[in-house]
């Protein structure tokens, strides 16, 4: 009788067992009301109708298939993005001139909404796989560069300095200061860009796709299918969350010095 | 002893045109080898900037710098320098830390390893060297930014108020600390601070620099036995020194100031 009121105590102040209840309650709401009858079945379908229709995809190879594709675009665009975000981004942070030759146009690009140039994309490049990755690069490369371009910037001189005055210059000081000190926070940006990248191929998939996750929500639209559509967006969470996290994860491990 | 050290007639003004602004005008000291010197001067009386420009992080506008009678061009490991603020690199252990000069002077291993054992051991942190700098309280950083600099072999010791964001019992150990150092080590040092007392226990020859435009206004020589450094302190004779050396300080801050 003891016992119990500590144990309850400590499992709440678990940073996740909050987290958890929110999501437990919201579920638990949904079953009671979906199940109820108070709402049309066509609006909100309820929680077994929904993990019946996933199931149902998952063992026909459909979400497999859509997850699968949808990942790969965020892929190639993100990495292309990040890849070249990288350098361009600490090249402006070092180089006054090029960064005041570069950082107006980009604050420019950074402040266009990606999914407009969807139109001019398929236009240039057709309905295949180069406009959807293009998008993501587009939506993802100039708050990357920005992003990086800032963290290299705010290198405290005298880090910089005093490798300097023993000895180093030049790439060294690159390599050995400035990368490792912006490090956690290049993670931190791509972390925070990625939730972009993958609204961006939901977005582009919606548009025109063969495959996809958001191409299967769209089907689904088409025959009224509401239960596969939160299947849909439930798997889009989750797949976004599992990259936020491993982010996160990568970055304490990583850098446990900027903690 | 040779003169290792020395600058002459050195001039620097920040901006250009009409904002231009003559932060040093026409400075000149000398530093011989094994020497303490120290510059005293209130704030923005131009301490850092002459540090800096024999660093070589930046350029006299006009006079010269040279070190073993070669023109000072740019930084290099000839000239350590340990900065007020901590500058150890967090991602570094203490004793990655003390070895990242010799990295960058690419050493051999084995000669890094000695030397990186070796200067832990001299500032008295022989057993800290796995600690990361935020496990190192500030005194501790600062010996560790010390050893770095030993360790890359410069011929002189910049120090700029190494000891300004300590509080005044760690500030008084490492004041001992330092004078040991350069007792034990012979090394030739050069000392900024804007604590007087400081520079009078450390230093055997004192520099006094008042602002706008920032230039040498006295120069002391000190002789005082440092043997036990808290006895110093209080001793009638030093306090008469300090409180002398005080006055032409406080005569010297411009007028809206006191
Ligand atoms: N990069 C710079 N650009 C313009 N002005 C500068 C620059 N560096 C220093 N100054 C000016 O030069 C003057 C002297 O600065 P300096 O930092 O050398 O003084 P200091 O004696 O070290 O002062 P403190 O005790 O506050 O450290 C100050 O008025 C400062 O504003
Ligand atoms: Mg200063």
């Amino acid at each position: 009788m003891q016992l119990a009121p500590a144990r309850l105590h400590r499992s709440l102040r678990h940073p996740w067992t909050l987290g958890v209840l929110g999501v437990a309650v919201v579920v638990l709401l949904w079953f009671l009301i979906s199940n109820s009858g108070v709402v049309d079945k066509l609006f909100l379908p309820s929680p077994q109708a929904v993990w019946a229709a996933g199931q149902n995809q998952w063992s026909s190879g459909l979400l497999l298939k859509d997850a699968i594709a949808s990942i790969q675009r965020v892929f190639i665009g993100f990495a292309m993005s990040a890849g070249l975000a990288l350098p361009i981004g600490i090249v402006m942070g070092t180089n006054v001139i090029i960064c005041r030759l570069l950082e107006p146009l980009m604050a420019l690009i950074r402040y266009m909404p990606a999914p407009a140039f969807i139109p001019l994309l398929i236009i240039y490049f057709g309905l295949e796989e180069l406009p959807k990755v293009l998008l993501i690069f587009i939506g993802t490369f100039f708050f990357n560069t920005l992003m990086i371009m800032d963290a290299v910037k705010f290198v405290p001189h005298e880090l910089v300095e005093t490798a300097r005055t023993l000895g180093g210059r030049g790439l060294p000081i690159l390599t050995r200061v400035v990368a490792p000190y912006i490090a956690p926070q290049v993670l931190d940006t791509y972390r925070i860009n990625m939730a972009s990248a993958w609204n961006l191929v939901i977005v582009a998939e919606l548009v025109a796709a063969s495959e996809g996750l958001g191409k299967r929500i769209s089907l689904s639209q088409r025959f009224l299918r509401t239960d596969e559509i939160f299947v849909g967006l439930i798997v889009i969470g989750l797949i976004g969350l599992a990259i936020d996290l491993g982010f996160r994860f990568l970055m304490r491990r990583a850098c446990s010095w900027a903690n | 002893m040779p003169i290792q050290l020395q600058v002459s007639n050195v001039c620097k003004s920040f901006g250009h045109g009409p904002q231009a602004k003559l932060v040093l005008d026409q400075v000149s000291f000398d530093l011989q080898g094994g020497q303490f010197l120290a510059l005293v001067g209130s704030s923005g009386s131009g301490k850092s900037t002459v540090m800096r420009l024999i660093a070589g992080l930046d350029r006299p506008s006009s006079g010269t710098i040279t070190l073993d009678g070669q023109a000072v061009r740019g930084p290099g490991f000839d000239r350590g320098m340990v900065f007020q603020k901590y500058s150890l690199y967090p991602w570094l252990t203490a004793a990655q830390n003390v070895a990242f000069g010799m990295e960058l002077q690419q050493r051999s291993r084995q000669d890094i390893r000695e030397r990186t054992a070796y200067f832990l051991e001299v500032v008295g942190l022989a057993d800290a060297g796995r600690l990361f700098p935020r496990e190192l309280s500030g005194g501790m950083q600062q010996r560790i930014a010390i050893a770095r600099a030993l360790a890359a072999e410069p011929k002189v010791l910049l120090l700029d108020e190494p000891f300004g964001a300590l509080d005044i019992q760690i500030r008084e150990s490492m004041q001992e600390f330092l004078h040991g150092l350069w007792r034990q080590t012979g090394l030739t040092a050069l000392l900024i601070t804007h604590d007087l007392e400081e520079a009078l226990l450390l230093a055997g020859q004192v520099h006094i620099m008042a602002p706008s435009p920032g230039r040498i206004v006295r120069s002391v020589t000190v002789e005082l036995d440092r043997r036990d450094m808290a006895q110093l302190r209080l001793s009638p004779l030093f306090l008469e020194l300090r409180e002398n050396l005080a006055q032409s300080l406080r005569s010297l801050e411009p007028a809206g100031r006191r």
